[in-house]
């Protein structure tokens, strides 16, 4: 390509970056100080290394608790809960139209009956478990509150993060449910009750990762998300029960790391330092804490090709390497058959090796930010940053994400880039190895994927007839009736409701139909 | 005439950045594109295939129940009367199932990694050989 050489992202690069590229000093203060740009914490990792999360979960709540152990007993120091679709978009797995989709890309759980299986004798009081939960995420808080108690552990002590980000869901991701309205009140409810409750467990993971995987670029992945971590923070601010500094640190954030090594880097290192700046600056936060961004990432996704697959292996080492470089606090690295199937044993154990060895072997985790001062890193971190403002300024005089989403813009803007990447990888201006360049005739691997038998589908099905058979209908019926009249009423916190929902062996489509009725469905601009 | 073509992500799977990638595509292949976006039952698909006169249905699904939302949509059409509508699916699909989407009424399959000019070439192909419709 002619023209001057650039990043992934369309930066322009130099040749060479030099002193007079650094910014001023105080921009780049050491590690564990205001605005973080060189971390949260003063040592890096020697204090805590990174949790080591992988994402896993299919089939039957049995099949799926079988595997967290295994992962736990590996050294996996963190859970993270794939739920299948209908769990995801609130249907049950006895509803008609969603029998293919029951247990498939992730576990199916109907009931909290499902939630004590799939934590059978993990200790919730010492593992932390993440769930990619949108649509649904309140439901589950309520199911993983509820199990906790069956375990006799208090609320208090529970540790983990719903992703509980709906924004993103219309535009990228697609397990919307409700209108953006109401669906924000939900999550401020959830973040309002996990600081009063359960003051261990994150109630958001603000995720750019799925506007990445559609599409976005690194820049503006970042400033989507930071824009919707305002929506959500501003929701919640707007209520005016809770000052920011009781709520923000249990605010996280979750990217998708992709090949650009120096972008990546510089990507959370500017999202670090804007996101201490917009706490600080526009909610007038006094806690540090409340300051910090904390990110969790996976290494993978749309960046993985089905040609040449045993190169995503190097692909994902490259880009872990790159997450620890940027100051992730959590990781999950995929598994190099994840663009055909879910991942094997076998595949998904070399996966958490990839971090091991990064983690124990090669001597990053001993300094923190050990780019910090680098010519380079620190420009790009700067400019960055700077296209990071821009964006975010343009949605802001839109009239912010829910007008952009409603409008259909901003699925817009992501197809648009989505479709320069696919231009410039059919043209060969991007190479992709193996891809669009040293390509072979190789066929793609025929990996062992992972079909949830017709007996498991069984299985789960007897489950719910069992649990409605044998729950009380009575205490159904009310815990229903009152989740509908608080849903009516806008200043009623509807999770001690869910909670009890829950309790009663409500299913997760119940809890969905109630409030579908109070609230409505959301309507798609179809843009592409 | 422009070739009209029903672009459609059924079932609940959300990853639709090959979808909208296809119909660009299409689109700018001279093709007459209707894209309905995700989560769409297949007889809504069929209907509004038939509703819009489409000759091909495209459908894009990464879940993994490909098999079974192909075969519900090809049924679909048929019950609506248009069963000479020619359906097309695009994903995750591994080499095994290719056979399995044919049985269940897809006239071909393109697995992630397609390029996209290959993809045009095969629905020229496909819908210039089949009936035209009324």
């Amino acid at each position: 390509m002619d023209g001057p050489v650039r990043s992934e992202a369309g930066i322009p690069l130099a040749t060479s970056y030099g002193a007079a590229d650094l910014p001023a000093a105080d921009a780049i203060p050491p590690p564990g100080v205001f605005p973080f740009t060189r971390g949260n914490f003063p040592d890096g990792y020697r204090g805590r290394l990174w949790t080591i999360r992988q994402y896993s979960g299919f089939g039957s709540p049995e099949e799926s608790n079988e595997r967290y152990r295994y992962l736990l007993g590996q050294g996996a120091t963190g859970l993270s809960v794939a739920l299948d679709l209908p769990t995801q978009c609130g249907y049950d797995s006895d509803h008609p139209d969603v029998e293919e989709e029951v247990g498939r890309v992730g576990v199916a759980l109907d009931t909290l009956a499902d939630a004590e299986i799939l934590f059978d004798s993990i200790p919730l009081d010492s593992v932390s478990t993440s769930f990619t939960i949108n649509g649904t995420a309140a439901i589950l808080l309520a199911f993983y509150v509820a199990v906790g108690e069956k375990q006799g552990v208090d609320r208090v002590k529970l540790r983990g993060t719903i992703q509980n980000d709906i924004l993103k869901e219309y535009v990228a991701r697609g397990t919307w449910i409700w209108p953006p309205r109401p669906s924000l009140r939900l999550i401020a409810d959830t973040i309002e009750f996990c600081a009063a409750e359960v003051p261990r467990f994150n109630a958001i993971s603000v995720a750019g990762a799925h506007f990445r995987d559609a599409g976005a670029n690194a820049v503006q992945e970042m400033a989507f998300t930071l824009m919707d971590g305002i929506t959500y923070c501003d929701e919640v601010v707007a209520r005016g029960r809770m000052t920011i500094d009781e709520f923000a640190p249990q605010v996280s954030f979750f990217f998708y790391t992709h090949g650009d090594f120096f972008e990546e880097i510089a990507k959370y290192r500017a999202g670090r330092r804007r996101w201490a700046h917009i706490v600080r600056e526009r909610y007038g936060a006094k806690d540090d804490r409340s300051c910090m961004f904390r990110v969790g990432c996976v290494s993978g996704g749309a960046s993985l090709y089905a040609p040449q697959a045993h190169n995503n292996i190097v692909r994902v080492a490259y880009e872990a390497l790159a997450s620890v470089l940027g100051g992730v606090q959590s990781m999950f690295t995929a598994a190099w058959d994840e663009p055909f199937a879910i991942p094997t044993e076998d595949s998904a154990t070399l996966a958490l090796r990839t971090q091991q060895v990064l983690a124990y072997e090669t001597g990053v985790a001993k300094v923190a930010d050990p780019l910090g001062g680098s010519y380079y890193v620190e420009a790009l971190t700067d400019e960055v940053e700077r296209r990071v403002v821009e964006i975010m300024d343009d949605l802001e005089r839109r009239g912010g994400m829910v007008q952009a989403i409603e409008s259909g813009h901003l699925q817009g803007l992501i197809a648009d880039e989505a479709f320069r990447v696919q231009q410039a990888v059919s043209s060969g201006d991007r190479t992709i190895v193996g891809v669009n360049r040293f390509r072979t005739d190789e066929k793609p691997p025929e990996v062992e994927g992972y079909e949830m038998d017709e007996k498991g589908r069984a299985r789960q099905l007897g489950r719910l007839a069992e649990v409605k058979r044998t729950r009380s209908a009575t205490e159904v019926r009310e815990a229903l009736a009152a989740l509908g009249t608080a849903a009516a009423k806008d200043d009623v916190n509807l999770m001690p409701l869910l909670v009890d929902c829950a309790k009663a062996y409500c299913t997760v489509g119940e809890m969905v139909d109630v409030l579908k009725e109070q609230w409505g469905e959301f309507q798609q601009p179809a843009v592409f | 005439m422009a070739v009209r073509v029903l672009v459609a992500k059924p079932g609940l799977d959300g990853h639709d950045r090959g979808a909208k990638l296809v119909a660009r595509a299409l689109r700018d292949a001279g093709f007459e594109v209707i894209y309905l976006g995700i989560r769409q039952r297949p007889e809504a698909i069929a209907a509004i295939a038939v509703q819009e006169d489409v000759q091909i249905v495209g459908l894009s699904i990464l879940s993994g129940a490909h098999v079974s939302l192909t075969r519900k949509t090809a049924e679909a059409l048929r019950a609506a009367g248009a069963d000479d509508v020619i359906v097309v699916v695009g994903g995750t699909i591994p080499n095994r199932d290719v056979g399995r989407l044919e049985e269940a009424g897809a006239a071909a399959v393109y697995p992630t990694g397609t390029p996209l000019e290959e993809l045009v070439q095969s629905l020229r192909e496909l819908s210039s050989s089949a009936p035209a419709r009324s």
